[in-house]
């Protein structure tokens, strides 16, 4: 069943080998969401079960009890490199943002804090282009400035799996492999992999986690789906906003593409 | 579409080209909307900003511009993808920037896009973008393409209009080879002929734009190709060596006997190597990646394509590319860049750029020094060592690549061989147990004799720049002075030793291969061997000098094109251009003047008393035989 789903994995598995050839050193993050246990699990079958590089979780300490819970079984069970960066605190970020935007801030500045003192040339991340509009124009392969920033105005040109994989000291590339998945793909893939998940996202007293962002700025939506196959249906038919449930994504029309710019994910 | 189907939720990318204003931002905003596929409130969120913005009716073009720059402005500045959905099946639409600042963007792209809709507005009519897109979706090698014409609206609906703009694309379209299957007149603002057919424009008799998308095809993987296997890394693990990479074309089987180019080493796969392990995995289809393991241990690296023994790719250090140029710096001839192209990565230089076509007007100027920013041209690339080369025309996957200037993308192309050899042909002898027999009378033995060395001196050059003529007046020279000399040329050649070749590439490296061996040998015997044969590659004539290294001399016979074929001894040169040769040096077919010749005869400049003068002084100086001199002459 779905056979387009061995297209996009076949995709995802040669840029991630693309990206450990070309870049190094070189990390994951890991957000234990649905899209990076997809990643995650397609870095295990392009490395033949290994993960050769550290796996990052940004960790702002407001991520839901279920959420550590199942990183702690999963890094046991698959030996995982998992490594912590602690994120800097609210108070430290720049006041004038609006609250919600300010609270996703915490994980640029810790994911700035892991590239100065790991050095970092290449960071893995699970981001796709159906999920947000600033996110549909990325690269696979997407430099940033020495400041850290994405400097969306002026991207590498990109085609036919040739991807800049070179650029002047003190610049970081974030590699991108589901770029091409959509929502609907990360489920009917997970389904097919059998590939764990964390339980928030099924439905209980008619609510579930669409998105799964800390628990200060993501909200449950109203969902009766409480197994993939519910899932997938209803998403077959649903015309919500995956990030509905993201505050910062609405606070201002153009708050998203602040953080972006600045280094956010 | 039944479940089992292999197209199930595979989605078809639609790129949407065409010059800036022209509506194609307006056309996905309304293309979405008309088919149900805006997410919830974004068609509230789009009243909001539009109204915010002062916008009389709804900015549809908002839904794509989502950076604060392109609302601002009003300009698409990066290419976006987003998703919508017909009853037929998915669509990835990819908004291409119409603005000529944003080409690489634009390009970035449509090179993913299995299927174009060029937008042209009715009130304008073919601008500029719409054809340098038009030209750039036919060098990509998109060959499904709907034309739109826009803002029908503005024009009244107007059916003459459409006919005249019509007739003005279909017009370019043809005369770059592209054939657009259908032209949909329409309103994006409006949603006439989008997703339904519109009462404004009864006259029109066709389908609406989403009927026209869905009958367009998604593109299958090449398996019934030729196998090539372009290797991407190699993991050592448990004990085993993995070959990692992805089939870009054929099928890849448990068993099959593999040959990596260049180095041309064979192995015999031994398993397919994907996680989880999977002992019934005996095959891989065009676009799997994957992993073999070999029964030797073979010298494999990235950048190696490995394929079937019997059709592996073409080896060659020179070849052709029709590109796009994308940097700030043009293009130059003698430049190095970096070539990418499947997995391979190489250093090259610009040879030559043969033509650099104006996409307006289609003109062509030649031997153009460099190509511009947004240029299209026709260039050769010379690397430094032997590449394994696919023809674009042959494979489409593997003979597409990338030029960089430093960290950057510089320009992009197709891979053309035409009027190259495969150098893989005699490489290595093909028969075993060869020995050279070591004659008891030597090379010195018979200088001696002969009171002259044995010398190869290698004539090249286009026809009519008067090899054969200075050949024969040298060889009557030498011969009258009492040197051992003969003349190897093409009609005395062609009649015998090499009458089974033709004209191909591959034919005329033969020719030349052969000759430089019987050259070789004569002047071994002792003789002073001249030849007169155009000898076009470089290659080749490197080829010939290994013949005999210590004894050949390269004569550059020199007289431009227009001299020789003004001269046209033969009348070759007018059958040429006649279309009556194919594959003439100089016309169709390119001319490589070496690099560091031993000598530099100038026909154009001089008569041919002074350059057969110039020769024969050469010659002599070369051959002589110092009678208190025991060294061996070069």
């Amino acid at each position: 069943m779905y056979p387009y789903l061995d297209e996009l994995e076949a995709k995802s598995i040669y840029i991630m080998r693309e990206a450990y050839n070309r870049v190094e050193p070189l990390a994951m993050l890991w957000s234990i969401g649905k899209d990076s246990n997809v990643m995650l699990w397609l870095i295990r079958k392009a490395f033949y079960g290994r993960v050769p590089f550290p796996l990052v979780q940004l960790d702002t300490e407001m991520e839901l009890p279920e959420v550590y819970e199942f990183r702690d079984n999963l890094v046991k069970e698959w030996n995982l490199p998992l490594k912590v960066e602690l994120c800097p605190p609210e108070e430290e970020m720049d006041q004038t943002l609006p609250p919600a935007t300010r609270a996703a801030m915490r994980k640029t500045e810790g994911l700035k804090n892991l590239l100065r003192n790991e050095k970092y040339r290449g960071i893995i991340a699970g981001i796709r282009r159906d999920e947000q509009s600033m996110r549909a124009k990325e690269r696979v392969f997407s430099p940033r400035t020495l400041d850290g920033t994405w400097d969306f105005k002026d991207q590498p040109a990109e085609f036919w799996d040739q991807y800049k994989t070179e650029f002047p000291d003190g610049c970081h590339v974030r590699i991108h492999p589901l770029l091409h998945w959509t929502e609907i793909d990360i489920w009917r893939y997970t389904k097919r992999e059998n590939i764990p998940t964390v339980p928030l996202y099924f439905a209980k007293d008619g609510m579930r986690y669409r998105s799964l962002g800390e628990k200060n700025i993501t909200f449950p939506i109203k969902s009766d789906a409480a197994t993939i196959d519910d899932i997938i249906h209803e998403l077959e038919t649903t015309k919500t906003a995956e990030r509905a449930g993201r505050a910062m994504d609405h606070e201002a029309e153009d708050s998203f593409e602040k953080l972006r710019e600045k280094g956010y994910m | 579409m039944t479940n089992d189907s292999p197209l199930k939720y595979q989605q078809l990318r639609v790129v949407i080209v065409g010059h800036v204003d022209h509506g194609k931002s307006t056309l996905i905003g309304r293309l979405l909307y008309d088919t149900d596929s805006l997410p919830e409130g974004k068609f509230e969120e789009l009243q909001k900003i539009s109204k915010k913005r002062g916008a009389e009716a709804i900015e549809w073009s908002f839904v794509l511009d989502a950076m604060q720059a392109e609302r601002d402005q009003a300009v698409t500045i990066d290419t976006t993808q987003i998703w919508f959905s017909t009853e037929a099946r998915d669509y990835v639409i990819i908004d291409a920037p119409g603005h000529r600042e944003f080409l690489k963007n634009m390009i970035s792209g449509a090179a993913a896009a299995d299927a174009a809709v060029l937008v042209v507005d009715a009130t304008e009519g073919v601008r500029e973008q719409t054809r340098r897109h038009a030209y750039l979706l036919h060098l990509l090698g998109l060959r499904q393409v709907a034309v739109v014409i826009n803002k029908m609206d503005m024009v009244e609906y107007d059916a003459e209009r459409f006919t005249q703009v019509s007739r003005e694309v279909e017009s370019y379209l043809s005369s770059i080879g592209l054939h657009a299957s259908h032209i949909v007149p329409i309103s994006a603002r409006h949603g006439d002929m989008i997703a339904q057919r519109s009462e404004h424009m009864d006259w029109y008799k066709g389908k609406a734009l989403t009927a026209v998308l869905d009958s367009f095809e998604v593109a299958m993987p090449p398996v019934a190709q030729p196998l090539r296997f372009p290797i991407q890394d190699v993991y050592h693990q448990d004990k085993k060596r993995y070959i990692v990479g992805r089939v870009e074309t054929g099928i890849l089987r448990k068993g099959d006997k593999l040959m990596f180019s260049p180095t041309g080493e064979e192995a015999t796969v031994t398993s397919l190597a994907v996680w989880p392990h999977d002992e019934n995995k005996v095959e891989a289809r065009a676009g799997e990646s994957i992993g073999i393991t070999l029964d030797d241990k073979i010298f494999v690296e990235r950048g190696h394509v490995g394929s079937h023994v019997k059709n592996p790719p073409m080896l060659s250090n020179v070849f052709r590319a029709n590109i796009f140029w994308l940097a700030d710096r043009p293009m130059k001839v003698g430049n190095s860049y970096k070539v990418r192209y499947g997995t391979q990565e190489s250093t090259v230089s610009v040879q030559s750029i043969e033509r650099v076509i104006d996409t307006q007007d289609l003109a062509q100027s030649g031997e153009a020094g460099e190509v511009k920013r947004n240029a299209v041209a026709e260039i050769t690339l010379r690397a430094r060592e032997l590449l394994p080369l696919d023809p674009y025309i042959d494979n489409s996957r593997m003979g597409r690549l990338v030029l960089y200037d430093g960290h950057d993308v510089a320009g992009g192309g197709t891979i053309s061989m035409e009027g190259y050899a495969d150098q893989r042909r005699a490489e290595k002898p093909v028969a075993q147990n060869i020995y050279q027999v070591e004659s008891l009378t030597s090379y010195e033995a018979r200088a001696r004799q002969n009171r002259h060395y044995g010398a190869v001196f290698w004539f090249t050059g286009l026809s009519g720049a008067g090899k054969s003529t200075l050949a024969i007046a040298v060889e009557r020279a030498l011969f009258e002075r009492g040197y051992h000399t003969y003349v190897l040329d093409g009609d005395n050649v062609r009649h015998g030793l090499n009458s089974d070749l033709g004209f191909s590439p591959e034919d005329r490296a033969e020719n030349i291969r052969r000759i430089g061996e019987v050259a070789a040998l004569m002047a071994d015997a002792g003789n002073i061997c001249v030849t007169a044969f155009i000898s076009p590659y470089r290659e080749d004539r490197d080829r010939a000098r290994k013949a005999s290294p210590a004894r050949f001399h390269e004569i550059y016979v020199k007289a431009d094109l227009a001299t020789c074929e003004g001269r046209d001894p033969k009348g070759l040169y007018k059958k040429a251009r006649g279309g009556q040769i194919k594959e003439f040096t100089g016309i169709d077919s390119p001319y490589e003047p070496p690099e560091n010749p031993e000598m530099v005869v100038d026909t154009q400049n001089n008569d041919v008393e002074t350059c057969v003068q110039q020769v024969i002084d050469y010659i002599e100086a070369q051959i002589v035989v110092k009678e208190d001199s025991k060294a061996v002459a070069g």
